[in-house]
């Protein structure tokens, strides 16, 4: 395993010497939070990417193909629909009208403190979730490629929150972009290095791999040998609910990435409306050829390496790698888990960036001081602080949750309370002349509140032998088909409810034009 | 690095001249026909690719047999309908690019002539 060490250490090494040339560069607020809206389409467009192509897409995918065949691919497939919704609706609109994060475009014509209270209540829990998700991954992994080296869970987590606290605090986004640009194009080569492999194994005979495919063996618990066709739908979305939760499941994943703040705040790197439509684009494009090749990932690894020995050594998250193992030798597995902890590390150090800019600047600035910011330099050392306090939280639930904890999960809680707090009030707000304050705070609350009420009272915590032993109260694993069109309702309930807001409407024109052909957007600013 | 394409004068949001730039914009025609020419593109974009998305996910989600039917020797409908999903995405984003270029130079235009201190 001294190969996987070498790896991660040549990695940590690059990463850090970013993050030294990153903090010489990153000393105003403009650079620290928005890499000084320089960031080209290209290179907006793969961070974008490294972003989002976490954890769960590269172990979790891989995993839940290996073991349930076609219904996994349904996530590949989603999360990169999800990337329309982003081009069509949301990134313009918001690069054009905001300035460091998703609350400035509901704070332009709405009364800015409670609402960017709330926006930073929901995207600091949204980016925790995801964030402890990715750091029970990362220990769980860390912890069993270098068993040989001594390295624990807890000591695992521990450093995975060091380094990511050191990318944010020092380097700011300028760094914590670099970080996912490196990271993508590992995670792309090591992707596309694997499906050659998988396909070389079938003599690069796509009819073999499909035949193959078709006949996948396993044994269930009780010893029996299966042979399943792992193309046939329905493997774990199952009756009576499995439609349903499909169905739900889906509604999450491509309305979840345009209220994802780690997402979000990408489109404030670069300069202006035209380049964020064209990251979005480029980051289509390697998001949608990576989830393809989950097919080969996925599927090669319930061929190849089969469900039996996956879960005995390490359980579905640990699929890509011994794919890797099975398919290449050591030198490779190695290879392919530096890869896994790059990718880990990199989306921790966006979350971590999303979170504390949304601290500093939407509730300390602006809730706290009320937009005045009294001395230079205050926002960005609150920020700094904020990175420090939030990783510090992030290590301690991710050790108190221990390297079994559902990362799944997790990560489907992230993205479904996106789904229904954050886009019903993006939505709205660039496209409802009438939408108020009381209703975008009543759309957060109640979106944020029935996705979390929903998870805590669904099969995912409740059961026997689960968090609360009480048969689920609500029969979906994910809430989304119920708390999405919730948040909708009570984003209009409370526009319904709250007084009429002269000055938000006469704003409307401003953001109307603004948004439309950015006028008055923030610019670029020269780096020296 | 292309510098940053800057306006004549960049508006900041608390500048005093603002709001008149702003409401001047609105009340142009060529505003009201970029928004017009956005919409006829982007809602039925979006309506669409909604729709295409949904039609697979309860395709399979309520009709697993019909779509577990081989269609392409041992591949089934399911995975080649998933399998165009990405492909409609790429398209469809292709497609709006492409528009979205009319879109800018529009914008270009109606900025310019605010610049000219419109008539």
């Amino acid at each position: 395993m001294s190969g996987s060490l070498m790896m991660f250490l040549g990695f940590i090494l690059v990463t850090l010497g970013i993050t030294y040339w990153a903090a010489r560069r990153s000393s105003s607020a403009g650079a620290y939070f928005a890499a000084n809206r320089q960031i080209k389409a290209w290179q907006n467009g793969v961070a974008v990417a490294g972003d989002y192509m976490s954890a769960a897409s590269f172990l979790g995918i891989a995993g839940l193909i290996a073991f349930f065949g076609y219904d996994g691919f349904m996530y590949s497939v989603g999360w990169l629909v999800a990337y329309l919704t982003v081009l069509l609706v949301v990134a313009e609109p918001l690069r054009n009208a905001g300035k460091y994060t998703m609350a400035d475009v509901l704070a332009y014509r709405l009364s800015p403190r409670p609402v960017r209270a709330m926006a930073s209540l929901s995207t600091l829990t949204v980016s925790t979730f995801y964030m402890i998700a990715q750091m029970v991954g990362a220990g769980a992994l860390v912890a069993l490629l270098l068993k040989s080296s001594g390295i624990s869970f807890r000591s695992a987590v521990i450093g995975v929150g060091v380094l990511m606290i050191v990318y944010v605090v020092f380097g700011g986004m300028i760094a914590t972009t670099w970080v996912q640009i490196i990271k993508a194009i590992l995670l792309m080569s090591g992707t596309v290095l694997l499906s050659i492999l998988v396909l070389a194994h079938f003599g690069f005979s796509l009819k073999d791999f499909f035949n193959a495919i078709s006949h996948v063996t396993y044994h269930d618990p009780k010893g029996a040998l299966i042979t399943k066709d792992f193309l046939q739908p329905g493997l774990r979305f199952k009756p009576p609910y499995g439609a349903l939760d499909l169905i739900s499941l889906g509604i999450a994943l491509i309305f979840g990435t345009a209220g994802l703040p780690h997402i979000l705040v990408r489109f404030y790197t670069v300069p202006d409306a035209k380049t964020a439509r064209h990251s979005v684009v480029w980051a289509m494009v390697l998001i949608g050829s990576f989830y393809i090749m989950t097919t080969f990932l996925g599927f090669g690894a319930a061929i190849i390496v089969g469900r039996d020995f996956i879960s005995k050594n390490g359980g579905t998250n640990m699929s890509a790698p011994l794919l890797a193992n099975a398919l290449a030798g050591s030198v490779f597995f190695a290879f392919i888990c530096a890869i896994a902890f790059a990718t880990i590390l990199a989306v921790v150090a966006g979350l971590t960036i999303s979170a504390s800019t949304s601290f500093a600047h939407d509730f300390y600035t602006n809730v706290i001081h009320r937009g005045v910011e009294r001395q230079p330099g205050e926002e960005v050392k609150v920020a700094r602080i904020t990175a420090f306090v939030v990783g510090a939280i992030a290590i301690t639930i991710a050790i108190l949750l221990g390297p079994n904890a559902n990362v799944a999960f997790l990560v489907a809680l992230a993205f479904a309370v996106a789904a229904s707090a954050n886009l019903p009030v993006i939505v709205l707000s660039i496209f409802w002349k009438r939408f108020n304050t009381s209703g975008a705070c009543w759309g957060l609350g109640i979106g944020l509140l029935s996705s979390i009420v929903l998870i805590m009272i669904g099969p995912s915590l409740m059961g026997a032998g689960k968090f609360f032993n009480h048969a689920p109260i609500f029969p979906l694993e994910n809430p989304g088909i119920l708390s999405v069109p919730l948040g909708f309702i009570g984003a209009w309930l409370g526009t319904m409810l709250g007084k009429e807001e002269p000055q938000a409407e006469a704003k409307w024109t401003e953001l109307e034009v603004r948004a439309n052909t950015g006028l008055g957007a923030e610019q670029a600013t020269v780096a020296h | 690095m292309p510098a940053a394409p800057t306006p004549a004068k960049p508006a900041s949001v608390s500048a005093p001249q603002g709001p008149s730039q702003w409401d001047r914009v609105a009340a142009m025609d060529e505003f009201r026909q970029l928004l017009k020419a956005k919409a006829v593109f982007v809602i039925p974009a979006t309506v669409f690719f909604i729709v295409y998305y949904f039609l697979l996910i309860i395709l399979v989600g309520y009709y697993p047999k019909f779509m577990d039917r081989k269609v392409l020797g041992p591949v089934n409908l399911a995975y080649l309908f998933a399998l165009s999903q990405f492909f409609v995405s790429w398209a469809i984003a292709w497609l709006y690019v492409r528009a979205a270029r009319g879109f800018d130079a529009h914008a270009a235009h109606i900025l310019g002539r605010l610049g000219k201190g419109d008539k």
